[in-house]
């Protein structure tokens, strides 16, 4: 190759180096800002309403904002947010009226949990399947003892006094892990060849997913006690995770049920050719493939049923965004309603949008893998 | 089939043991089905009569005719305390419709202009775009609603210092007051009217293709149907002594008179829902886009055609088979996200089901009403959907 470059005689001289307008700087904004006159004016109106707008909000957020003290008192002089309403309610924002010494619990369970994933990680781990179906069966009874108490000489702790992040985390939690594999068996049912199977399937998705969440949850809270025998009493928050994990199952199954579709034909019948039973070839061969296909599906379902947790407003749980917004009813925090919600949207947002750019990063991994 | 294996085995195939038949075990797993959801349901059944005698609460649906007692913010029919329970369900019905097909129509104009905008070769108008998305999708939207109808509406200024636009249009810390229409005799011709201008354009949409195809000379369809859609009713509406008037609201010193007020209740709703919807449209509108294959454009401009007509002809009916199926399922998503009204008191459907409920306890009945309307909406839509699929999909040979 260097040879072959030597041998073509080349002036740098003779060519001029590209117009100063179209590299750098200047070209890029030519280019990208104002290529045409409508584009010019696109850029400007973008600019004005940047500039109505960022300004404005970083000061009220961050230069003109109190991040210190927990007293109304500390923010008297402050023009803009007054950030110590969020570190007078923490303990409620976080835990609701969990009892404070006992919060050390909560904390244990999510170091067990963050703990348990380090096998994930660990490329030379192969029976990752196993240990994550023994995790799904071992971690909630461990956390549902360390929360609720009552056992092992922890204080017991009711229901009710759950609140706040945790509540909303462990909602999020429950629906998820009941969401999936029930999404999973709705999907399979709904492409058996059973009629009665199949009919009931599709008359289950089909009214859960064609009605409002809030009348799930309504129902849930009002009807499921006129369903039971009179004297047996359902735990509110109970009855609010069943409404939940039936809403998200109805709406995991479709997600599922594409993936199912998309399969090809060619696997059924590879894996009916191998002698293998109903439950073995969809065990082994489609579902895997089929789930991995609708992992972004699946990841968009989590984050529809992590924002949906807020309903639980309505049937008078204390979730994090009523336990952040409650303290502004506080006559020492009156007018402070703007600090409360703007620290709630931060943190949802925080967790959807981690959880939207996990989905596309496994989206793009998976494509890679699929390209080769 | 049994024949045919013995013939060509020449013995008698081991018959499988019932268990293992898979016909007869997969009637057998039906048989016990249906028995454990009869039993099931008989089970629910019994134990919910027996509460429901216990409560002494009657059921059917009787109590539609009693006097509901409660008053309702905002109602586009007739409705006082006096009125029945039904009435107040029927006026949560229609506050329903009232905000959903507003939504609709303004999340749509969201969704397509930042839809496009994110497609922009301007810079700062995709990031723009993008940001708007990104930040509007990844907080739920009962945060957004609250905040909308706490922070925002009530930083608005009073009734005495109404934002207004054209002097008809009022923005006020009371909610948003628009002219009222007023319906006088002879409103029949109007309606006459559009239906003759829909009739005409259906009619004219299938001559112009036929002739098309037949002649291969283009005819302006959406020109004309435009022409015959406005002029039309325009028309039928003078001819019978333009039966509608407005009443303008009218700014007074201290409030306004006149005209139709829209509670901030709605207002927060509307805004809310529109510009949430309005995230998720804006994506399906740029999926749709991309999924037109470059080699499409460049066809088309090959083959002489000119960009207003390349995305008139080529790109944007292949985008709307993309677009359309989420779409409406996102116009179905706003509808059912409009129940959220009940945590800031507008009164619709599950709002005001909720208080008769409580009132009444006729919770199955309640629930039942919920049940049948928004799965008949979802019905319908997915009957649409369907018939729309079949209509545009591609036909391949």
């Amino acid at each position: 190759m260097a040879t072959q470059t030597e041998n073509i005689p080349f002036n740098a001289g003779d060519s001029l180096p590209p117009p100063a307008a179209t590299t750098g700087v200047v070209g890029w904004v030519r280019q990208n800002l104002f290529s045409s006159p409508f584009n010019a004016l696109l850029t400007l109106a973008a600019l004005y309403l940047l500039w109505l707008t960022v300004p404005p909000a970083l000061n009220w957020l961050i230069f003109d904002a109190t991040f210190t003290g927990d007293t109304p008192e500390a923010c008297a002089a402050t023009t803009g947010a007054c950030w110590s309403y969020v570190n007078a309610r923490a303990g409620q924002i976080f835990f609701g009226f969990y009892p404070p010494d006992e919060r050390w619990r909560i904390l244990v369970a999510l170091i067990i949990l963050v703990a348990a994933f380090v096998p994930f990680f660990v490329r030379t781990f192969e029976a990752k399947l196993s240990y994550a179906v023994g995790l799904l069966i071992v971690y909630p009874i461990i956390a549902y003892i360390l929360f609720a108490g009552g056992a092992f000489g922890l204080e017991a702790v009711p229901t009710r006094d759950w609140g706040g992040l945790f509540l909303t985390l462990v909602i999020a939690g429950v629906g998820i892990t009941a969401s999936l594999p029930l999404g999973i068996l709705l999907a399979l049912g709904r492409r058996s060849e059973m009629p009665v199977v199949r009919i009931l399937c599709v008359t289950f998705i089909e009214l859960v997913r064609g009605v409002p969440l809030i009348t799930v949850l309504f129902m849930a809270s009002v009807m499921l006690p006129l369903f039971l025998p009179p004297g047996v009493n359902f735990d509110k928050l109970l009855r609010a995770l069943v409404g939940f994990s039936l809403f998200s199952a109805a709406y995991m199954a479709e997600v599922v049920r594409g993936g199912l579709q998309a399969m090809p034909k060619g696997q059924y019948e590879a894996a009916s050719a191998l002698g293998l039973s109903y439950w073995q070839s969809m065990g082994l061969i489609i579902l895997p493939q089929a789930l991995r296909m609708v992992i972004p599906g699946i990841v968009n379902t989590f984050i529809g049923l992590f924002k949906d947790t807020t309903l639980v407003i309505i049937i008078g749980l204390f979730d994090f965004l009523n336990a952040t917004q409650s303290g502004t009813n506080d006559a020492n925090w009156i007018g402070r309603s703007m600090e409360a919600y703007a620290f709630a949207a931060m943190i949802y947002w925080v967790f959807c949008f981690a959880m939207s750019r996990y989905s596309i990063h496994l989206e793009n991994k998976l494509n890679r893998g699929r390209q080769h | 089939m049994a024949v045919q294996r013995e013939a060509t085995t020449g013995q008698m195939p081991t018959k499988p043991a019932p268990w293992n038949d898979p016909r007869i075990r997969s009637l057998f797993i039906q048989a016990v089905t249906i028995v454990v959801i009869v039993g099931f349901i008989a089970y629910i059944a019994h134990n919910t009569a027996s509460n429901l005698a216990r409560q002494g609460i009657a059921g059917g649906f009787d109590f539609l005719n009693y006097t509901a007692g409660f008053g309702i913010s905002f109602s586009l029919i007739p409705y006082s305390e006096v009125s029945t329970y039904g009435n107040a369900l029927l006026t949560g019905l229609l506050n329903t419709f009232l905000v959903a097909i507003c939504g609709i129509v303004l999340a749509t104009i969201v969704g397509f202009v930042v839809g496009l905008a994110r497609l922009s070769s301007n810079f700062l108008v995709a990031k723009l775009a993008y940001a708007y998305v990104e930040m509007l999708r990844n907080i739920p939207l009962l945060l957004q609603l609250i905040f909308w109808y706490v922070v925002v509406l009530s930083a608005l200024p009073t009734p005495r210092e109404s934002l207004s636009f054209l002097d008809a249009f009022f923005l006020n810390n009371r909610g948003l007051t628009v002219p009222r229409p007023i319906l006088e005799d002879g409103i029949g011709f109007l309606v006459v009217g559009v239906v003759i201008a829909i009739a005409a354009v259906v009619f004219m949409t299938r001559w112009a293709k036929r002739r098309r195809d037949a002649t291969g000379q283009p005819f302006p369809t959406v020109l004309a149907s435009l022409a015959v859609l406005v002029l039309v009713p325009i028309a039928a509406f003078l001819v019978s002594g333009a039966p509608l008037e407005f009443e303008i609201p009218t700014a007074s010193r201290f409030r306004l008179d006149g005209g139709l007020n829209l509670v901030p209740e709605f207002v927060a709703l509307l805004f809310g829902l529109s510009l949430y919807t309005g995230a998720f449209i804006a994506e399906i509108v740029r999926a749709g886009i991309l999924s037109v294959g470059k080699g499409q454009v460049e066809a088309a401009s090959a083959l002489g055609l000119k960009p207003g007509q390349t995305s008139r002809l080529v790109v944007i009916p292949q985008a709307l088979r993309v677009i359309v199926p989420p779409l409406t399922s996102q116009y179905l998503n706003l509808t059912k996200n409009s129940s959220l009204a009940v945590a800031i008191g507008y009164p619709d459907l599950v709002s005001v089901g909720g208080t008769v409920l409580n009132q009444t306890g006729q919770a199955i009945e309640v629930v039942t009403i919920w049940m049948i309307v928004y799965v008949s909406l979802s019905l319908l839509t997915s009957l649409f959907m369907n018939w729309y699929n079949r209509k545009i999909a591609l036909v391949e040979r």
